[in-house]
């Protein structure tokens, strides 16, 4: 078994008098595909913000191991901070910076692994050339892995929906994550642009041994993807294990389908 | 006569020299060479028409003091509107073919307007094309501004996100078509003082001045899109830095020239820090405030500032002789071009770099830009900091040149003549805030002669620009970047 890369325990957060997740448990190991399912609303969105920085939680205690040993605790510390240690997420709603181009909205996924300096900015030294060409290399790269390299010089807005899609996720590539953090990647997604989302992240898994954690609805997509699967129901867990444990779960098609499915 | 063959002449230089760049396009898709020959025209009849306004202000400037009063309305007409018509074309959207109205307007009015100017201020009797052309060039203006306004825009389907290019664009663009203009811009800026009076040298100064204010607030406003309402305070920080360290201690302005500089940016950060939260309209506000509370300090600290009365006998920039006071402008020009040449550069260097992508990505989406790894405190605090700095620079400029301040300098309507450069011009772009200055700066400034048209055009022009332009003139363009996967890899080799 591989050593853990998220380490999440006993996780609150109350919103005012709302508790939008309570005690959430979840693990992801290096190089392992997990899905986060339930219904709307059951905190699968609240909980990345929470390990991603965006919101503080109220209680439990998050952990990342970078390199699989070293746990560093990351509660309340700041998003940019947590992308730096190399957890790096795409946003349910696309966001996107749109009137940069293609290629810029991933340089800016590189902003963090460069130190080049104001001065050397402007002075644009030998140093600061090498990083600059560096940072266009590796994010064109990136560009490559998800297909959009022809468009690199386009404005991120004009790219049909699907690209912005795949943009985002090599944006994120760009930070070099040992942890990708996916939210709902193949929503508004057609069958077959969701195939090919779903080799590209078997394909970005097995080339960067880097781990995911997606929160998905299309479940034929979760189902073929997914190592694990963990399933959210009103800010708790309510399952976890394998596609073919949870699919049999009574609690989960209870959650999906309603108490009296069996009937 | 001859003046008319001359000017033909020229524009069919300029037809020839733009040819490649105007007339030929690639069209990439299809693999096939579009021949744009209008594009031709425009430029020969946009030349035709600079000729006859370098003609036409001769003229006026010839004419007895009475003459002039009752030619300033005509002047204003047949001067300003052209501007206006040719300022349009230069905007528009060059996909789109040209009105009927204005292919009429170029045919016929346009050289009869022509033929009007060149003749010599001695003959000016009311004559045979006189008449056509008063009577036929108002009501096609009008015409045109009729479909321009009602028309064009069923017309113009636009859409969102989609760039229109315009010819002005189109030739900011092609860096490489620049280069000898720019290098042309550059001998004449170095040779300007020496071919015009004391005075329009003079305004020139004002000219620089405010194009560096602009590209400060256009790093804070149009990179990182934090909207600041108080940047003269900057600039009043640098001049009273240089009057009061000059005043007191005699430091001459080479030294107080970066001291200006690091008490802006010291400012800059001062302000930076409790905003760090705010955004938009807040943050408007706040600056707004900020702007405010400096102007009162001068004012109100008279045991400090001098007060209302101001400082004055401030020293000129020291020169190895001593020069006269119109040697000292002149020297004065050519200190501020040097200045405004290194921001510029430094300005574009950053616009492009590390830094200034992290400024846009924090214009364009706060919360992403934060989870892609960015320090948001970093980076506001050095946009701040950044655009503060030229404020401080140009405010020691301000100080050395007028060798008198008051508070009055800094006023509110001063943060807002450098917001409009800003927003007129392009934000982000740096060629549309050196065009809004010129714009909202220089042409009032040529205008003086029709003094009280003067403010009704100005704001006309800024409503224009809102409802047909509300990127600006230049809006921003993003940089273009190579990348030759092998050449990378040899190179990595």
């Amino acid at each position: 078994m591989n050593n853990p890369a998220l380490d999440v325990r006993g996780l609150c957060m109350d919103f005012g008098g709302l508790r939008a997740l309570n005690q959430v448990e979840l693990e992801v190991r290096q190089g392992e595909i997990v899905a986060l399912i339930g219904p709307n609303g059951a905190g699968k969105t609240t909980f990345f913000n929470c390990i991603t920085g965006i919101y503080t939680p109220t209680q439990g205690e998050i952990f990342a191991l970078p390199d699989g040993k070293n746990r560093v605790k990351i509660n309340g510390r700041k998003p940019n901070h947590v992308t730096e240690l190399g957890m790096a997420r795409t946003f349910q709603n696309i966001r996107l910076f749109p009137s940069m181009t293609v290629l810029e909205n991933v340089m800016i996924g590189r902003h963090c692994r460069n130190r080049s300096s104001i001065l050397g900015s402007v002075l644009r030294d030998r140093h600061t050339r090498a990083q600059e060409a560096e940072v266009v290399a590796r994010s064109y790269e990136m560009l490559e892995l998800v297909g959009l390299e022809r468009w690199a010089n386009e404005l991120a807005t004009n790219l049909p929906y699907g690209a912005q899609r795949r943009l985002e996720i090599a944006r994120a590539m760009a930070t070099e994550p040992f942890l990708l953090l996916l939210d709902e990647p193949a929503a508004g997604m057609n069958p077959q642009e969701t195939l090919r989302l779903e080799e590209l992240i078997d394909h970005i898994r097995d080339t960067y041994h880097i781990a995911v954690l997606l929160i998905e609805h299309d479940m034929k997509m979760v189902m073929s993807v997914s190592d694990r699967i963990y399933v959210m129901d009103y800010g708790q867990r309510i399952a976890e294990g394998t596609p073919e444990e949870v699919s049999k779960n009574p609690d989960v098609i209870k959650a999906y389908l309603g108490e009296d499915a069996h009937d | 006569m001859q003046q008319i063959i001359r000017a033909l002449l020229v524009s069919l230089w300029f037809m020839f020299l733009t040819f490649p760049i105007l007339v030929i396009k690639v069209d990439t898709i299809n693999d096939i060479i579009v021949w744009r020959w209008m594009n031709a025209l425009y430029i020969g009849a946009g030349v035709l028409l600079l000729q006859a306004l370098w003609h036409a202000w001769k003229h006026v400037h010839a004419l007895r003091k009475e003459d002039r009063d009752r030619d300033a309305v005509a002047w204003a007409v047949l001067v300003c509107l052209p501007v206006l018509w040719l300022a349009w074309i230069a905007t528009r959207n060059t996909d789109k073919p040209l009105h009927v109205a204005d292919k009429v307007f170029m045919i016929l009015v346009a050289p009869l307007w022509l033929v009007d100017f060149l003749r010599s201020p001695q003959d000016r009797q009311p004559d045979w094309h006189d008449w056509p052309c008063m009577i036929l060039f108002p009501p096609s203006l009008l015409v045109r501004a009729y479909l321009g306004l009602f028309r064009a825009r069923g017309e113009a389907v636009s859409i969102p996100g989609v760039e229109h290019p315009n010819l002005l664009q189109t030739m900011l663009e092609n860096q490489k078509a620049m280069r000898p203009l720019y290098l042309l811009l550059l001998v004449l800026a170095v040779c300007y003082p020496q071919m015009v009076e004391f005075y329009q040298t003079n305004i020139m100064v004002n000219f620089m001045i405010w194009i560096v204010l602009g590209l400060g607030l256009n790093i804070v406003i149009g990179l990182a899109g934090l909207l600041d309402l108080g940047f003269v305070a900057f600039y009043a920080v640098g001049a009273y830095a240089y009057a009061l360290l000059n005043h007191h201690f005699g430091l001459s302005f080479w030294y107080v020239l970066p001291i200006g500089m690091v008490f802006g940016a010291v400012c800059g950060l001062l302000l930076g820090y409790p905003v760090l939260r705010l955004r938009g309209d807040y943050l408007a506000i706040v600056t707004l405030g900020f702007g405010e509370i400096i102007r009162l300090v001068l004012e109100n600290w008279s045991s400090f500032t001098h007060g209302p009365s101001g400082i004055s006998n401030i020293d000129r920039p020291p020169f190895v002789t001593d020069l006269s006071i119109m040697q000292a402008t002149e020297y004065m020009y050519y200190i501020m071009l040097g200045l405004l040449l290194m921001t510029i550069f430094v300005v574009t260097r950053l616009k492009n770099s590390r830094i200034g992508r992290a400024w846009l990505a924090l214009k364009e989406d706060e919360i992403a830009c934060q989870a892609m790894g960015i320090d948001k405190t970093k980076t506001k605090l050095t946009a701040f900091a950044l655009g503060a700095t030229w404020a401080g620079l140009v405010g020691v400029v301000f100080a050395a040149k007028t060798t008198f301040i008051n508070p009055m300098s800094f006023t509110l309507m001063e943060s807002i003549i450098i917001l409009s450069i800003v927003v007129v011009g392009g934000m982000g772009s740096i060629p549309g805030v050196i065009t809004g200055a010129l714009v909202l700066i220089l042409v009032p400034e040529w205008l003086r002669g029709v003094e009280e048209y003067r403010m009704l055009a100005f704001g006309a022009f800024m409503v224009m620009v809102m409802v047909f332009r509300p990127q600006g003139l230049v809006s921003a363009r993003r940089k273009v970047y190579q990348y030759d996967k092998a050449k990378a890899v040899n190179a990595h080799e």
